[in-house]
């Protein structure tokens, strides 16, 4: 465990990270009522836990199942489809891609987000629903808390700090360009989706750039090129498409600005994430 | 002349719808017939506007409650792109009526059957909906800083299409042009000209007006092509008194469309109600709407209906023909005759998809205006209340004794179905219910 090499004795962050989006989803299901199916989640996470345990058999790595858990609820939380098998596909793409697409012994992309974004444009049958969160306070309290757990445990707090700054004020440099009143910007930063993406999707630590000020770059570059797709090209959802297109970024940031790598075991070296 | 400002819409989509009736029919069968309608006409301040949509081809119909002097319709509507005089039309108020009526909430009827017989149902059905309008035109000089990009004669409308580099030459333009603007609209028309909107603006041609004989506004229609799937509401907010019900009816190829920076939400659904809601059914939607729109906070925008356009059950009105379809905006569903649109590919599903979305909001509740994402969700849904008629003939055998015993908890159960989706009094409730019969006291 990653809290014995460290004065605070915090869990492993993705305790906490499976606490809250079990929490969510639950909420998901309870009150917000448009396409999540549980079905579909028990597909997804089965499929997820199944296609790790392949993976791990094949590569040798020791099995965690923890992570592909946690993919497993982050897609049930945002992927929607017209069909079961969808989800099973989304499940073995995210799972997939940590054992195959890996380079220094890092996968490049954010699992969950990869096979969203991949299903996005391959697919006739998904779509994310960016507006089922709202924007009620009670929900950014709660994500803000979960947040707060899980990137404190994980010390990735720095990145999500980071984007949210960058997105504020890229969408308060349009709101005063337009002359809109400030209630438009802050409607858009209440929204419930970005604050899961911001908590649980762009601070994955196994995906952010090592380095302080590589998360700095990775983040602001997340941001406006979110901005981009959001405002000019008016793609939705912009934030996951960003965020995988610019994922081999951290590739050349931790070139450029070395630093240790994450690691959820520190006694696996080398950062070998399963 | 008066400019309606809560009447001024935007958006992109393209669109199709079609309907023929259908297929598969649920297990618990459908074999009665629709008995009444809760359409747009019930709520005040209310507009409604048909978005077609296909790929980024879009067509917005705006129609319009507008009751006065045809001389003061005017209407103000931002626009993507610049508009050609084929990409203008009007639509037959009717063909926007019928989709109202044909997606609206609606209530069911199912006769309950002798107890002592073996089991036969039978049903009925009923539906709810709002509305929106248009502008004049003018010669115009340079000094504004807003250029005419073109001006065309549309059926009863003169209809000009602006550009403009600042709001407030705009402003002036518009206001020295009887174009009525509100105070605060300056703002939110410099947002959509740094946004490189242009203005679709139409007054009525009263002279042409009277030569065609139609004696009536008709609904203007815009197809334009652009990334852009949304609604401009923010004109209308500045100034509106209170809040206003916006209907989105979307004719859509692959499924439901929703809001993006906003909240979807299913209106309740599927619930037993007495049966003099029948005759009050248009009282009764109005009431749950607003307890659902309170629920949430004004926040959310309300799913109504979502079906695939190729059948309905039960049929809250006759089936769109393709015709109509296609004169709403639904150019893709390959052919435009007179007959009910029908699925016209393999395994049931149709490329047409309705959904019909009802928000009320102002200001303070939707700051900006709603961005729409068209989904691939083809699940079925209606906003559907559902009645019971008990059997009131004779029964003597024992199963009738359970049967009666029955109906009290289903009586008290409809009270509070009632009490809770609308707000109303238990008491009024039960009173009302015993008036037709339905007797909570053994």
């Amino acid at each position: 465990m990653q809290a014995l090499a460290r004065p605070r004795r915090l869990p492993d962050a993705r305790y906490f990270q499976i606490a809250a989006l079990t929490t969510l989803l639950v909420i998901n299901f309870a009150l917000i009522d448009f396409g999540a199916r549980p079905a579909a989640s028990v597909i997804a996470i089965a499929t997820a836990l199944l296609t790790q345990l392949i993976g791990c058999r094949l590569s040798g790595l020791p099995l965690d199942l923890k992570s592909p858990l946690i993919t497993g609820l982050s897609l049930s939380l945002l992927l929607r489809a017209d069909a079961l098998w969808l989800h099973a596909a989304a499940a073995v793409i995210a799972i997939g891609s940590k054992f195959v697409l890996r380079i220094d012994g890092k996968h490049v992309f954010n699992p969950a987000g990869l096979a969203i974004v991949v299903l996005l444009f391959s697919s006739s049958g998904v779509w994310i629903s960016p507006g089922q969160w709202g924007t009620e306070i009670w929900f950014a309290s709660l994500a803000g808390l979960f947040a707060v757990l899980v990137l404190s445990a994980s010390h990735r707090v720095d990145i999500a700090i980071y984007f949210l700054a960058s997105h504020a004020a890229l969408l308060l440099l349009r709101a005063t360009w337009l002359g809109d009143p400030l209630v438009i910007p802050l409607h858009q930063l209440q929204s419930g989706s970005l604050l899961i993406f911001t908590f649980f999707m762009i601070s994955d630590p196994r995906t952010t750039p090592d380095s302080r000020a590589g998360r700095l770059l990775f983040a602001a570059a997340v941001a406006v090129t979110a901005h981009y797709l959001a405002f000019v090209l008016q793609m939705r959802p912009a934030l996951y498409v960003a965020l995988i297109a610019l994922s081999p970024l951290t590739l050349v940031l931790d070139r450029l600005i070395p630093a240790a790598r994450f690691s959820w075991r520190p006694s696996v070296l080398k950062g070998v994430s399963t | 002349m008066t400019l309606r400002t809560s009447k001024l819409f935007r958006t992109s989509v393209a669109a199709a719808a079609i309907l023929a009736h259908a297929a598969t029919a649920p297990a618990h069968a459908f074999c009665g017939f629709y008995v009444a309608q809760a359409d747009a006409k019930l709520f005040n301040q209310s507009s409604k506007v048909v978005l077609a949509r296909d790929g980024q081809q879009t067509a917005i119909t705006m129609a319009s409650d507008f009751e006065g002097d045809v001389k003061e319709f005017a209407v103000v509507v931002p626009v993507p792109t610049f508009i050609e005089r084929k990409q203008i039309g009007v639509v037959e108020p009717k063909t926007i009526d019928h989709l109202d009526k044909y997606t609206a909430p609606r209530l069911v009827e199912y006769h309950d059957a002798d107890p002592c017989a073996p089991v036969v149902v039978a049903a009925r059905a009923m539906p709810a909906a709002p509305m929106m309008a248009g502008a004049v035109q003018e010669m115009a000089r340079r000094d504004y800083g807003v250029t005419i990009e073109a001006s065309y004669d549309v059926a009863e409308y003169d209809v000009l299409i602006l550009s403009a580099q600042e709001s407030d030459g705009l402003t002036r333009w518009l206001t020295d042009n009887d174009y009525r603007i509100p105070q605060g609209a300056e703002a939110v028309l410099g947002s959509y000209i740094k946004q490189g909107m242009r203005f679709f603006v139409a007054k009525v041609n009263v002279e042409r007006m009277n030569s065609l004989g139609t004696g009536q506004l008709r609904p203007l229609q815009v197809r334009y092509q652009s990334a852009k799937f949304m609604v401009p509401l923010r004109l209308g907010t500045v100034n509106a008194k209170g809040p206003q019900d916006l209907i989105i009816l979307a004719l859509t190829r692959s499924g439901r469309i929703e809001a993006a920076n906003y909240r979807t939400v299913k209106i309740p659904s599927d619930i037993d109600v007495p049966l003099y809601v029948k005759n009050e059914f248009g009282p009764f939607y109005k009431a749950l709407f607003e307890r659902a729109v309170a629920r949430e906070n004004m926040q959310a925008v309300f799913v109504e209906y979502a079906w695939d356009l190729a059948w309905c059950d039960p049929c809250a009105a006759d089936p769109m023909s393709n015709k109509e379809l296609v004169e709403l905006g639904a150019r893709w569903i390959g052919g435009d005759g007179d007959v009910a649109f029908r699925a016209n590919r393999r395994g049931g599903g149709s490329d047409a998809y309705v959904t019909r979305l009802h928000v009320r909001y102002d200001a303070k509740s939707f700051p900006e205006d709603i961005v729409f994402v068209e989904t691939k969700d083809r699940a079925n849904f209606q906003g559907r209340y559902v009645q019971h008629h008990p059997w009131r003939g004779e029964a003597t055998c024992e199963a009738a004794k359970a049967y009666r015993n029955g109906l009290t908890a289903r009586f008290a159960k409809e009270v509070d179905n009632v009490a809770s989706l609308t707000g109303w009094s238990r008491g009024d409730i039960v009173e009302r219910m015993a008036r037709s019969g339905e007797t909570l006291a053994k």
